[in-house]
């Protein structure tokens, strides 16, 4: 009895050890052109001074996990380092024929959709990876969509502190306080990564999310 | 075209596991059904059945669309709070309703807490169903 209690001391401090020194993961979600990317990219210009992916009109753009490590932010004499996991967007439905619509020839549609489905997969397996989520929703669109539902379902069901971005602030028809009322539980910042408006309260929100 | 909406009871996917559960229900949707199911999934399940509706899509699957009713979402007061409660405790997943669609059908479903609207690509029309 003693050995076993000795051995599960050990075992919580190796872990402790080892979680110290792994970099918190902070992943970026939403469902697709909601603005993660722009977002991952006002992140990474303001801290590190270069960009982390392509953005595009044509929704699943990032059809890959992206991972840039080490960010340093810095808000009020604190420091956050950080790897940030820019994520595809969680759709439940993929049409090849929505590319086709927006310009793009019938070969390259069929390849963004396969590739996409295979994003979104890959964005919900690495769910459990996150240590942290910024859930980044366009604050044009009806927030009571069950992606979003299912994404900040997922994340409060394993436990994982979640900040919502209500992107977009800078078009007329964005609505945060509408978003605000869906998710009460949550802290919202309406920001608008394009134009970087209201991007210190993030960085706040941030800090806010981790502590 | 004939549009065809299939219940669920719970009791139907209640002793499956959590990928047959998954599969049944998208089975049913690849079918072109509209399925009703009494009751939802488990946040993780849902989670799961976007992930394998991914993996099924193809040039005639294109996905789902889904929506899951939650009753009682809004509480105001403490004998509304432990009513809710105690039909959680007695229902558990049994609770609310979980619309799956084909998203060749179904072109959106819009919910509001009290309601959900369901528009279809074939008629064209939106047929209402109120929570």
């Amino acid at each position: 009895m003693v050995i076993n209690l000795v051995k599960q001391f050990i075992s919580k401090v190796w872990k402790n050890i080892f979680r110290k020194k792994k970099h918190l993961k902070l992943g970026l979600y939403g469902p697709p052109n909601g603005g993660k990317t722009t977002l991952a990219n006002r992140i990474c210009k303001d801290w590190i001074g270069e960009e982390m992916g392509s953005v595009s009109p044509i929704a699943h753009e990032t059809r890959e996990i992206q991972i840039k490590e080490q960010i340093t932010i810095k808000s009020k004499g604190k420091e956050l380092l950080f790897n940030l996991v820019d994520t595809p967007g969680i759709a439940t439905k993929i049409d090849y024929e929505e590319f086709m619509k927006a310009g793009m020839k019938e070969k390259d549609a069929k390849a963004r959709a396969k590739e996409a489905t295979k994003g979104v997969i890959d964005a919900i397996k690495w769910l459990d990876e996150m240590d942290a989520v910024v859930v980044v929703l366009d604050a044009t669109l009806d927030p009571y969509s069950q992606v979003n539902i299912t994404i900040i379902g997922n994340l409060q069901a394993r436990k994982i502190p979640v900040l919502i971005v209500a992107n977009k602030i800078d078009l007329k028809k964005a609505k945060i306080k509408k978003i605000q009322s869906a998710f009460p539980q949550y802290d919202v910042i309406g920001i608008s990564a394009k134009y970087g408006t209201s991007v210190d309260q993030f960085y706040e929100g941030l800090f806010a999310l981790v502590s | 075209m004939a549009l065809t909406i299939q219940f669920v009871p719970y009791a139907e996917i209640e002793d499956l596991g959590p990928a047959r559960r998954v599969n049944k229900l998208l089975d049913l949707a690849r079918q072109n059904k509209i399925v009703v199911l009494q009751g939802r999934l488990k946040k993780e399940e849902e989670a799961d059945l976007i992930a394998i509706t991914m993996e099924k899509i193809n040039e005639t699957f294109k996905g789902i669309e889904l929506a899951v009713i939650q009753p009682q979402s809004r509480t105001e007061t403490l004998f509304e709070t432990v009513k809710s409660g105690v039909v959680n405790i007695l229902l558990g997943d049994r609770a609310g309703l979980t619309i799956i669609g084909p998203a060749t059908i179904v072109k959106q479903i819009k919910k509001d807490p009290d309601k959900i609207e369901l528009f279809t690509k074939e008629l064209g029309k939106r047929s209402k169903k109120k929570a």
